[in-house]
């Protein structure tokens, strides 16, 4: 049982190794559009932010079984294109994050943040919480449940703005 | 609990907004408010902290602005948003060393309880608001980013803060009056938490 184990946590680090990609708005744009019932949980971090990190855990073990629409998380680095290799993806390893992960791939970090909420002042952590016909954005940090509660009560539909 | 979040967002001074000043305790000791300034044609203040790597990318290039502006009128004036509690980095003490150790030539001042923070709507750091004297009182005249590169790898570097101070200088309004950047969320007090 115990070798058993070791083989699992094996397999989901290495599972995690070449995971991260580079992402523009416009093709996270169209993975929301084409997701159909999925909720989308989209979360702006950086290896460099402290609340940020801390709050990953937090993103990692949403519960996806418990909905009866699919639930998605996209953890989406601010880091630089330029640390993907040296800071990202050894972050990834390290934490050994199962989410997909990705780092913002846009010349235009302004408009960026304008698209993604025009509420958004820029500062991280921030998370989008986007369906095909819904987006609701929180530039905040997401404290133990809070983040659980927030998305059970989006996705079963008694959440209103 | 939505609703406070946008109204969060949507508080604080906009571009044109007559700014307040205050009296904020620098790290010298000695209080520091805008009138003290007597000769300024305005202000560059700049919300910021010790720790946000952000900011700190940022240190040198708020030290050149307070060097080339402060002589034309223009001086940098710093204030910490953090809370040393939920941030120890961000201590008073934190704030003095990083001062020595960096020369800062500019006043860093502590804002217990967020005040001026909350009041100005700086939400992340570093978070700038250019403010220019008028008949009418400290007018806000951008709000944003220093510039456009926080990396220094922009090929079509904006400095933002400078274009906007230049402006101002001529007695014309900055082209550009607000801008968005990438920063660090405020570390605002717990109240009362005991997570």
């Amino acid at each position: 049982m115990k070798y058993v184990s070791i083989l699992l946590l094996v397999s989901t680090f290495s599972f995690a190794n070449a995971q991260v990609k580079l992402l523009t708005l416009s093709e996270l744009d169209k993975r929301v559009a084409k997701g159909k019932d999925t909720t989308y949980v989209i979360n702006f971090w950086a290896t460099w932010c402290a609340p940020c990190v801390a709050e990953l855990p937090n993103f990692e073990r949403l519960k996806k079984e418990y909905y009866k629409t699919p639930v998605k998380v996209i953890l989406v680095s601010m880091d630089f294109k330029s640390k993907l290799k040296s800071d990202v993806i050894p972050f990834v390893k390290k934490h050994r994050l199962k989410s997909e992960v990705y780092v913002v791939d846009e010349k235009d970090q302004q408009a960026f943040i304008e698209k993604v909420d025009k509420n958004w002042s820029g500062a991280i952590p921030a998370t989008l919480i986007a369906a095909r016909t819904r987006r609701l954005f929180f530039e905040k940090e997401f404290a133990n449940n809070e983040l659980e509660d927030l998305v059970k009560s989006i996705v079963h539909g008694d959440y209103k703005l | 609990m939505m609703l406070g979040i946008m109204a969060k967002a949507q508080t604080g001074y906009q571009v044109g907004d007559i700014a307040t000043d205050f009296n904020l305790n620098n790290v010298d000791g000695k209080n520091v408010s805008l009138a003290n300034y007597k000769d300024a044609k305005g202000y560059i203040v700049v919300f910021t902290c010790n720790t946000c790597p952000v900011a700190k990318a940022y240190q040198s290039r708020v030290e050149a602005l307070h060097k080339e502006y402060a002589p034309k009128g223009y001086p940098v004036i710093a204030i910490n948003t953090n809370d040393p509690v939920t941030s120890p980095g961000d201590s008073y003490e934190n704030m003095q060393k990083l001062a020595k150790e960096k020369n800062f030539s500019y006043a860093y001042l502590e804002d217990p309880n967020h005040i001026y923070t909350k009041k100005f709507g700086a939400t992340k750091t570093p978070h700038t608001f250019v403010l220019t004297k008028t008949a009418k009182g400290n007018e806000v005249a951008y709000i944003g980013a220093i510039d456009n590169s926080q990396d220094l790898l922009s090929s079509n570097m904006n400095d933002f803060v400078k274009n906007a101070v230049n402006s101002l200088l001529q007695g014309k309004k900055p082209e550009i009056t607000s801008t968005k950047a990438i920063g660090c969320g405020i570390k605002w007090k717990k109240e009362g938490a005991t997570e």
